[in-house]
Formats: structure tokens, C-alpha cells, sequence
């Protein structure tokens, strides 16, 4: 596993996770400055992301949409708010509806991703700060919902036959 | 587990294991909704839709409340989690990710071989 460290922060609702990846720091940064590779890895396979504007610029937008088993779609948005190219990046996100209008007047977390070289490959920090309890509880609550029904599904598949 | 924790779970499943039961707890998870409103979304009677926001409320999913003539409905996620262990569960999503990362640098060294 990559995952190297975790720090949660119950005070400020904080959220640091510290991994470790066998490729340099310019390859790691490809995979978030590129929306195709970026949609490979934000949504997990019962839940598959599609990366539909992708601004990869500071007050820039990236959204996309996260596709369930039945065809529903929940879209996201990231509000850039710095990069700095390869090292760093930062952004809010939030819940929007399928225009992508943001459902609620503030994001959810503001996050940073920052990545430094380490023996030739990279050492990733990521940091995730939320905003209240609540929003917290409403990210969760959210992939609860998406891992009850990939759940759900394998249930009904085994009990199919299929 | 206890009668009324497996009365309690009965609920949760029965409540989750409806496509259009898992819709509007989604969209009532990001925000109050009155029921009116989320009757539109579906092509379904308000009193059908009445009756699943009814069902995700007595699996204390929903917290419901009226505001003159309106119901309005909410996620109610409250409940169920402290901060700690809700910090967890997102620490897994994001390592479902960063797991998902390395997979795909590691298919493109395969590649290269």
C-alpha cells in the first residue's frame, strides 16, 4: 500500500493522508492536470467519475459527474484556488446539480495536494479541512449511500445468477 | 445484536434496497427538500413519493418537518456518526483513490517493459 501516514485533526476537522508513489513528481502531477486520467482515479468503480470542464487554473472549475450502477448521476465541483505547477495545488469542492450550480452557497472541504520528490519517485500530501460537522457527515453519508448500493447490486447479481 | 437494533437494520436495508428510495435520500443528504419538489423529479404520484420519503423516515433516515403547507424532508445523518469515525470512512475513499493512482502509474511501467 502507498499510504505511508494519516493524521486526522478532530479540533479542526482535518483530514491528512501521506502516501508514496514509484514515479516522479511531474508524472503524479499529469495524473490531476489531465481530466482523462484524472476520472480514472476519483470515482471508485461501482461509481465511475467523468471529468466534463477541467480549468486547471487558479479560480478555475473542474466538474464532473459520478455515474452509479443504475445510470444515476451526482456531480461534484472543484473551485481552483492556487496551483503551483508540479509542487501544489488547491481547491474547494462542493455538491452541484447535473448544470453543475453548486447545491450549497459554501463548499464542503477545502483541500490541498502538494507533492515533493523522494528517492526518485514521489512522496503526496493530502490534506482535506471541512467546513462543519455537517459537511462532513454529508460527504460520508454520500459514499455510504454509494457503497450500500454497490453492496446492494452484488446481492441482487448473486441471488440472479448472473 | 440486539431485537431492536435488528429491527432497526431491517429498516435501513429495506429502506436502501429501492433505486428511487436511494435517489431522494441522495438528493435530501445535500439539502432539504419539500416533498412537492421532489414528487416532480419522478414519474410517480406525490402520494407514492410521500410514501418512500415516509419509509426512509421511519428507518431514521429522514427527519421531516412542516412549514405551512409544504413537508419538507432532510437527511439525517446526525444520528449515526461521530466526527472520528466519520474522519475513517473518508480516509477510506480517499485511499480507494490513492490506490487507484498507483495502479495506473503501475500499468503504464508494465507497458514500458
Amino acid at each position: 500500500m502507498p499510504v505511508t501516514d494519516v493524521q486526522q485533526n478532530l479540533d479542526n476537522l482535518t483530514l491528512t493522508i501521506t502516501a508514496e508513489f514509484a514515479a516522479p513528481v511531474a508524472r503524479i502531477w499529469q495524473v490531476y492536470a489531465d481530466p482523462r486520467q484524472l476520472e480514472k482515479v476519483w470515482g471508485p468503480p461501482s461509481y465511475p467519475a467523468t471529468v466534463v470542464d477541467h480549468d486547471f487554473t487558479p479560480g478555475g472549475r473542474v466538474n464532473y459527474f459520478m455515474t452509479g450502477p443504475e445510470g444515476d448521476k451526482h456531480a461534484g465541483y472543484w473551485q481552483i484556488t492556487a496551483i503551483d505547477e508540479p509542487s501544489s495545488f488547491s481547491f474547494d469542492d462542493g455538491f452541484a446539480d447535473l448544470d453543475f450550480n453548486p447545491t450549497q452557497a459554501l463548499p464542503v472541504s477545502r483541500n490541498v495536494y502538494a507533492f515533493t520528490e523522494n528517492n526518485g519517485g514521489t512522496r503526496a500530501t493530502y490534506v482535506g479541512t471541512y467546513a462543519s460537522a455537517e459537511a462532513l457527515q454529508q460527504v460520508l453519508a454520500m459514499g455510504v449511500v454509494e457503497g450500500a448500493t454497490s453492496a446492494i447490486n452484488q446481492i441482487d447479481d448473486l441471488v440472479s445468477g448472473r | 445484536m440486539s431485537e431492536a437494533t435488528e429491527d432497526q437494520a431491517d429498516a435501513l436495508f429495506h429502506a436502501l434496497a429501492d433505486r428511487t428510495r436511494r435517489d431522494i435520500l441522495r438528493r435530501v443528504l445535500a439539502g432539504e427538500h419539500s416533498v412537492t419538489k421532489l414528487a416532480a423529479k419522478y414519474d410517480m404520484s406525490f402520494a407514492a413519493v410521500q410514501k418512500h420519503v415516509a419509509v426512509l423516515e421511519k428507518a431514521g433516515l429522514v427527519i421531516k418537518r412542516r412549514s405551512g403547507r409544504e413537508q419538507l424532508a432532510r437527511g439525517d445523518v446526525e444520528a449515526v456518526r461521530s466526527v472520528a469515525s466519520m474522519l475513517t470512512g473518508l480516509e477510506q475513499i480517499w485511499r480507494g483513490r490513492i490506490t487507484r493512482v498507483d495502479e495506473l502509474i503501475a500499468s503504464e511501467l508494465d507497458q514500458e517493459d
